[in-house]
């Protein structure tokens, strides 16, 4: 009885030993379609580098107008080609790249914007504050897809400037995430206590603040990248994103812009379409995993 | 109307201001002028420096760009937006053509998407995790990641073509004045796309908000007390599950005008959405600035009615 109470404390204090991040890891496991989307992701990220390879070397801007000019789907193109007779899957390949990248840039550059002004607006508060959420209300307020597109319009489209206005304009949320979570995690017991212990500020905003800023910073920019994907495909479908010969899901789209394509080529535009949708859903659902996993107030079944 | 009413309209102005001016620094540094856009390249040669520089003075180009947006906001207060470079038409009357049509599909996509968000949300959330629940749950996360234009371009192939029953685009058979009953044949997709995209979110939001509450004391209370389950859903639950969801569809609004440009690009539509896009595609500046407006007028009322129908639904928020 006694031996079986310490092995029960044992656990518990193993238990209470484990990291936050193992811990978070523990419970994301445990979601079966957050951990889905991750392998989901693990392949396509690993078909975007290796694309020479899954294509079988064949360029992806090719033109075989003689064989492959709307060709159906054969054993040698997989899934035929498009009007200038390159080869749908090496495109469809080599157009994750585009998309993964836009995605990963574009938040990497709002999470580090909203990190700053974020931090900045909570830390500081007074007019600092103010002059900062009211600017973050303008920017938010707008249609962004309205703004990219008047943007890029103007700056010519190209992949680089796609990846630089949407990272530009996709930080409010976020911004408006880190200043909430600062301004209640410094009223939090423990970082009362850290204060009481005199730890300096910049300890306690390192040590403590930040840290928990992270965890809802990482699902929001999760959530951001599908957004991200989702805006790039909508852009170059309008034909203001991507340029054209650089093989990207939402140029493969556009050519479904023509009826008759749309009618009778279906191998053109229903793969990037499902390739758009299936990454993105595979993203959402790790962002949910992750929303979950690192919630303490979740409880998991 | 109400000190608040009036302070969130004071708002209204400063915003307005603010869009207009990153709209229209935007615009002033891109690279090539009007001037430069009207000369033919076979008789560049043949303009001199000053014949440049007096056209630019006509056009009132050679005043710095601060001057500039003066003047343009002096007309544009006084209704003026100015003329289509392209097709030399009015942007207003462009713009009142096109909103219309806008409207109607915004509004009846957001109806349709709250309805329904809202009922299944409901439904998903009275018996959560069942087979019902995972079902509506994939079929939200699926119209959360779906890409609406895509799922347009799908209505198109799979209902329009390949049943062949509902028009491919456009607002009415050519040559026809539309009447009601085509114009809603030919709603029915983009409506439709426009919807689903909406939906899964608002799906979500409802399931969450129902099943919090779902578990409240009041709610324990007022099934104990023998009410009727209809009426602790109806009356009890649902009235508090329903707060947040008009700050979510305050929110979607922008994602909505996103999305609505897309769809009527992929139907043929002639609203704003549409407009726009050529406009931009063709650099019609007038015209551009003229649709950013018109839609930032849209986004700032939705969001300020959004506000006051939070303070009428939840009588416990007092707005000083």
């Amino acid at each position: 009885m006694a031996e079986r109470t310490a092995a029960a404390q044992l656990e518990i204090a193993q238990q209470s030993v484990e990291t936050p991040r193992a811990r978070a890891w523990r419970r994301f496991r445990r979601h079966r379609l957050a951990m889905l989307g991750l392998t989901y992701l693990i392949v396509i990220c690993l078909a975007a580098i290796a694309a020479p390879l899954v294509t079988g070397g064949r360029d992806p801007i090719e033109i075989n107008p003689a064989k492959n000019s709307w060709g159906a789907p054969t054993w040698e193109f997989l899934l035929g080609g498009d009007q200038l007779g390159r080869d749908i899957w090496a495109r469809l390949v080599y157009g994750s790249r585009v998309s993964l990248s836009v995605g990963i840039v574009s938040m990497s550059i709002a999470v580090a914007i909203s990190l700053v002004l974020g931090t900045l607006s909570g830390y500081f508060g007074g007019s600092v504050d103010m002059i900062i959420m009211r600017f973050t209300d303008v920017m938010m307020v707008f249609p962004g897809l309205i703004l990219i597109m008047i943007v890029v319009s103007v700056f010519e489209p190209s992949i680089w400037n796609v990846m630089l206005v949407i990272g530009l304009l996709g930080w409010t949320g976020m911004a408006r995430l880190v200043r909430g979570q600062i301004l209640s995690v410094r009223e939090w017991d423990f970082v009362m206590a850290a204060r009481c212990l005199g730890a300096p500020d910049r300890m306690i905003m390192a040590r403590h603040v930040l840290p928990n800023v992270l965890a809802p910073l990482m699902v929001a920019a999760t959530f951001g990248i599908a957004a991200a994907i989702l805006t790039e495909a909508g852009l170059s479908f309008l034909g203001l994103g991507v340029k054209p010969p650089t093989p990207s899901w939402g140029v493969m789209l556009n050519a479904a812009h023509s009826l008759t394509v749309l009618e009778r080529y279906w191998w053109v535009w229903i793969p990037p379409g499902v390739a758009v949708l299936l990454t993105v859903m595979a993203i959402n659902f790790m962002g949910d995993g992750l929303r979950d996993a690192l919630d303490p107030r979740t409880i998991l079944s | 109307m109400s000190p608040y009413i009036i302070r969130r309209l004071s708002l209204v102005i400063p915003l307005l201001l603010g869009i207009t001016i990153i709209n229209y620094t935007i615009y002033a540094l891109a690279p090539g002028d009007p001037v430069s856009a009207m000369i033919n390249p076979m008789e560049a040669h043949e303009w001199s420096a000053e014949d440049l520089q007096k056209a630019r003075a006509r056009l009132g180009l050679d005043k710095p760009i601060p001057v500039r947006y003066a003047l343009w906001l002096g007309q544009a207060a006084r209704g003026n937006l100015g003329y289509s470079v392209r097709t030399g038409l009015s942007v207003r009357e462009t713009m009142v053509r096109g909103i219309g049509n806008t409207i109607t599909l915004i509004a009846l996509s957001m109806v349709l998407s709250s309805l329904g968000g809202i009922v299944l949300g409901i439904l998903s959330a009275l018996r959560p995790y069942s087979a019902l629940d995972y079902a509506l749950t994939a079929f939200a996360f699926a119209g959360a990641s779906m890409p609406g234009f895509f799922l347009g371009l799908l209505l198109i192939y799979f209902v329009a073509l390949g049943l062949g029953i509902l028009p491919t685009g456009g607002i009415s058979p050519p040559g026809v004045t539309p009447t009601i009953l085509n114009r809603l044949e030919h709603m029915l997709l983009p409506v439709a796309a426009l919807t689903y995209e909406g939906l899964g979110s608002l799906l979500r939001f409802t399931r969450a908000g129902m099943l919090e509450v779902l578990s409240q004391d009041y709610v324990t209370t007022a099934r104990s007390k023998g009410l009727m389950e209809r009426a602790v859903i109806g009356r009890h639950a649902f009235r508090n599950a329903l707060l947040p969801l008009i700050t979510v569809l305050g929110l979607r609004l922008p994602g909505l005008i996103g999305g609505s440009l897309l769809i009527e690009v992929v139907f043929n539509y002639p609203g704003i959405g549409s407009i726009m896009v050529d406009a931009t595609r063709q650099r019609d500046y007038p015209l551009v600035m003229g649709g950013v407006l018109v839609t930032a007028v849209a986004v700032l009322l939705a969001n300020l009615i959004a506000d006051i129908s939070y303070g009428v639904a939840d009588p416990r928020i007092r707005y000083e």
